[in-house]
């Protein structure tokens, strides 16, 4: 090979750490003791050494990772398609077959992660020299290849064909066996480096990242990014923490709870529509529906912010506190949020009428908030901007929470409404599971009028 | 040349203080000048100063880092696995394709769902960006971005738009319409402005606000009718790769993560990052958070996706698995959060017991890099995009969405 290992193989290595995980892979499984049974692959009547099959290969995967067959045979596949293995009969295509098909470690001058990115030339001498020794040997891709390398380096191709024909001299000298593996070795690096049309190349990567290296070698080294660091460590360090076994309780307090509303885990009723094309499921939980299912009840009593999240929990939410006459606090809260996810160019008016509405002294539907809150706010109002209320619209928001909320949940109008909350059967299994139901297309939520699409709540699509 | 046996050789006004002294040549930043005495003295020993201060405060940071890893380490009291163990394992788990989309001519690099639990907004490396109803496969609306690598969507809140970028730097919003005399592209709205590629977008809790990630380091808020900045966060040391709002009650905070290999927690109000983790040994890229907003998880090249509690303030659980070398490109949470779904760069879905920390199922579906993974709002099934393209018949190439359930 002309030249030599790529000279950013290094950079790119830190950018693809499969690689390295592969080759330790490879590297193990190579061991004399541990690694995979070897053989001697006859060929003809060449002898090759150090051979081994598909099937050697997916029980030493299976019996190291303790991974299923099918896992084992994919993890098994990377592995050839990367090329760290090749197949010892003339290899066209870089898949693991589970036959008597003999296999060899690729060795590592042909790594991807040494030997990258393939240069241009190397690949015309290689062709060069599939063209010399088998006249009309080229596939059409190759042929494309070669043709267009041609014109590219017609300056230089003197050089190539030379380099090609002393290759294949050299090779001449060595003994059969050597000829062929290193022949397989070379086309299996192409395979990996110049795929045919059709087959994925496992080269490709995404955009560049870390591209803008004189940005990144700025933005790591200025005094300015450290003194963000250490101001933002030190802060860390002055945050109250909680310990880990209170935290992790709460995960499973979390999902023992939500266990029975998860679809994935628990099935939903009637059915869930993926499975059985009927989307009764999302009819009945549609944001707007007439009669909220028992599930969803119960959901409105996990949280606060669950219940306000639900349309139809925080309407009737709103209709509790109508009762109790403080429904002007959940009012605010709602205009508070509206303006803090708004437009910016609606915030000053929107800050006035919420003023006008709710703050101002005398105003029709007075919020009870603590003075020194509202002091704060009354100041802030005189520049507004869109975080102006969030003050206020805390306190309120807590209030309602550690007040409101609890008295909702054990009133009768919550009780009620879990009483009433339907249950909706399971979908008997259909008979002739082969007819499939027609899927019903649902309105677009961009088909809706405009008035709909300001809710900061959510669409209404309906399925 | 020492200072002993220095030669006069010029006399002329001074760079810095103008006045007509002996001078000296002195090199600033590789740029020549001439300096009387006294001022290549003073800034002799200013240079020295302001090295000075980076290396201290380099050292300062490192030293507050493994400081952070103590404090960190004290209330560490127990593993989750260990407290795992009283929870049930989880029992035969089948999840099928249940939809193939077709249509995307090239890689899907990003996709989104439609809070009507049924549409979803996918965008491709040849720069389309489709909205399908994933539920009958219907193709809805389609777009054509003018750059390729649309690396990053989302749909907006109330399924009246859709918000993507790329290679172009920007994060541009269109409105959806089903008139057909109207060209969606014409109403296009060029929200955003990065200086490098546009990583992830995401609406805020309305259509009116956009968060932005780019390769340029930065995440930013924008007001979506204006265009305007509201806030812009800084702290990341290069490219940040994915972000996610938190479900908060205050609902002021998301997490980012980069390839700097850090996770940084931010306040949207302030721009101030609140909290930030570095466990991973490579680039994260993607982060979402647990449904009660206390944790999150992270996905990264280095082949593991990791749990990282809020309030304990640190990383609580690894997942991952001697047989997996791929990094993971996309996690995302079922709805109770037991289940993590991560798509991995070896073209396979494996599905993590979050509090058991064990891997509960592999599924194959896919001949290439999974490359971006949501579950539904209702959480009845989950998308996963791909940049697999399979050539059926000649010239005709399709590249497949899937949804699981």
């Amino acid at each position: 090979m002309a030249a030599g290992p790529a000279s950013h193989g290094g950079l790119r290595r830190a950018q693809r750490p499969h690689l390295s995980k592969m080759e330790r892979m490879v590297v193990s499984m190579q061991d004399p003791d541990q690694g995979v049974k070897m053989r001697s692959q006859r060929l003809l009547i060449t002898v090759i050494p150090h051979a081994v099959t598909g099937n050697d290969i997916m029980e030493w995967l299976i019996h190291k990772y303790c991974i299923t067959e099918e896992e084992a045979l994919h993890l098994g596949t990377l592995l050839v398609r990367h090329g760290y293995l090749y197949p010892l009969r003339d290899p066209c295509h870089l898949e693991l077959r589970l036959d008597e098909t003999p296999y060899r470690f690729q060795t590592p001058y042909f790594w991807m992660s040494t030997l990258w990115p393939a240069a241009e030339l190397d690949y015309a001498i290689y062709l060069a020299k599939k063209n010399i020794r088998k006249r009309g040997g080229l596939f059409d891709h190759e042929k494309e290849h070669y043709d267009q390398l041609h014109r590219k380096i017609s300056h230089t191709w003197d050089l190539v064909v030379m380099q090609a024909r002393e290759q294949l001299w050299a090779a001449k000298q060595r003994r059969k066996g050597d000829r062929l593996v290193i022949a397989c070795q070379e086309q299996t690096y192409w395979l990996v480096n110049r795929p045919p049309p059709g087959v994925p190349s496992v080269l490709e990567q995404g955009p560049e990242r870390n591209s803008c290296t004189a940005g990144r070698v700025q933005m790591t080294k200025t005094v300015d990014f450290y003194r963000r660091e250490v101001e933002c460590l030190r802060k860390a360090l002055g945050r109250a923490r909680v310990k880990s076994s209170v935290c992790l309780e709460a995960y499973l307090k979390f999902s023992s709870q939500r266990g029975p509303h998860d679809p994935i885990m628990s099935g939903c009723l009637p059915s869930n529509p993926w499975v059985t094309d009927n989307d009764t499921y999302w009819a009945m939980n549609a944001p707007s529906a007439a009669v909220p299912t028992r599930l969803r009840v119960e959901q409105w009593a996990f949280s606060f912010r669950e219940l306000l999240e639900d349309p139809v929990g925080r309407a009737h939410f709103m209709d509790f506190l109508s009762k109790e006459f403080s429904a002007e606090n959940l009012s605010f809260w709602e205009a508070c949020e509206e303006l803090r996810h708004g437009g910016q160019a609606q915030v000053p008016a929107l800050v006035d009428a919420v003023y006008q509405q709710f703050l101002a002294p005398g105003a029709a539907r007075w919020v009870n908030i603590d003075s020194r809150t509202m002091e704060r706010t009354l100041v802030g109002l005189g520049r507004p901007h869109r975080h102006v209320l969030d003050d206020a619209q805390l306190h309120i928001y807590m209030l309602m929470k550690k007040d409101s909320y609890p008295r909702f949940l054990k009133s009768d109008l919550y009780k009620d409404l879990l009483a009433e909350a339907v249950v909706p059967p399971k979908t008997k299994r259909r008979v002739f599971p082969f007819m499939r139901k027609p899927r019903h297309s649902s309105p677009s939520p961009a088909l809706l009028p405009a008035s709909a699409s300001r809710e900061p709540s959510g669409g209404d699509g309906e399925a | 040349m020492c200072d002993q046996t220095f030669l006069v050789n010029v006399f002329g006004s001074c760079d810095k203080c103008f006045k007509q002294r002996a001078l000296r040549p002195v090199f600033k930043k590789s740029q020549q000048l001439s300096y009387c005495s006294p001022c290549a003295e003073i800034m002799a020993t200013d240079g020295l100063h302001e090295n000075e201060t980076l290396a201290s405060l380099k050292s300062e940071a490192e030293s507050l880092k493994g400081k952070l890893e103590e404090e960190r380490a004290k209330l560490h009291d127990v593993e989750l696995h260990q407290v795992a163990e009283r929870v049930e394992a989880l029992g035969q788990f089948v999840m099928k394709t249940r939809r193939t989309l077709k249509g995307h001519g090239n890689k899907v690099l990003c996709m989104d769902w439609c809070k009507d639990k049924r549409r979803i907004v996918s965008s491709s490396q040849d720069g389309k960006v489709i909205v399908w109803d994933s539920f009958t496969t219907n193709k809805e609306h389609a777009v054509t971005m003018p750059c390729t690598w649309v690396m990053a969507c989302a749909y907006a809140p109330s399924g009246c738009a859709i918000a993507c970028g790329g290679l172009d730097n920007k994060c541009s919003v269109y409105p959806l319409t089903f008139d057909k005399n109207e060209n969606m592209a014409a109403k296009k709205k060029s929200v955003a402005m990065h200086t490098n590629y546009l990583s992830a977008c995401s609406f805020t809790n309305s259509d009116m606000q956009i968060l932005t990630a780019s390769g340029d380091g930065t995440c930013a808020l924008w007001d979506v009718e204006s265009g305007q900045l509201l806030q812009s966060f800084h702290g990341h040391g290069a490219d940040v790769l994915c972000l996610d709002l938190a479900p908060s009650e205050t609902g002021n905070t998301f997490v980012s993560g980069g390839c700097d290999k850090k996770a940084m927690v931010w306040d949207m109000r302030s721009g101030q990052c609140v909290q930030a983790f570095e466990t991973h040994e490579s680039d994260i890229n993607s982060v979402r958070y647990y449904p009660s907003g206390d944790a999150f998880a992270s996905g990264s090249d280095d082949a593991t996706c990791r749990l990282y509690d809020l309030r304990a303030d640190r990383e609580v659980a690894i997942y991952s698995k001697e047989s997996i070398i791929f990094g993971a490109s996309s996690v995302d949470f079922s709805l109770s959060g037991r289940l993590l779904f991560a798509g991995y760069n070896d073209y396979t879905i494996n599905v993590w017991d979050v509090l058991k920390g064990s891997r509960v199922s592999i599924l194959f579906g896919h001949e290439n890099r999974v490359s971006t993974l949501r579950v539904s709002p209702d959480g009845t099934a989950f998308c996963s995009g791909s940049w697999d393209h399979t050539l059926r018949t000649k010239n005709y190439l399709f590249v497949s969405l899937q949804v699981w359930a």
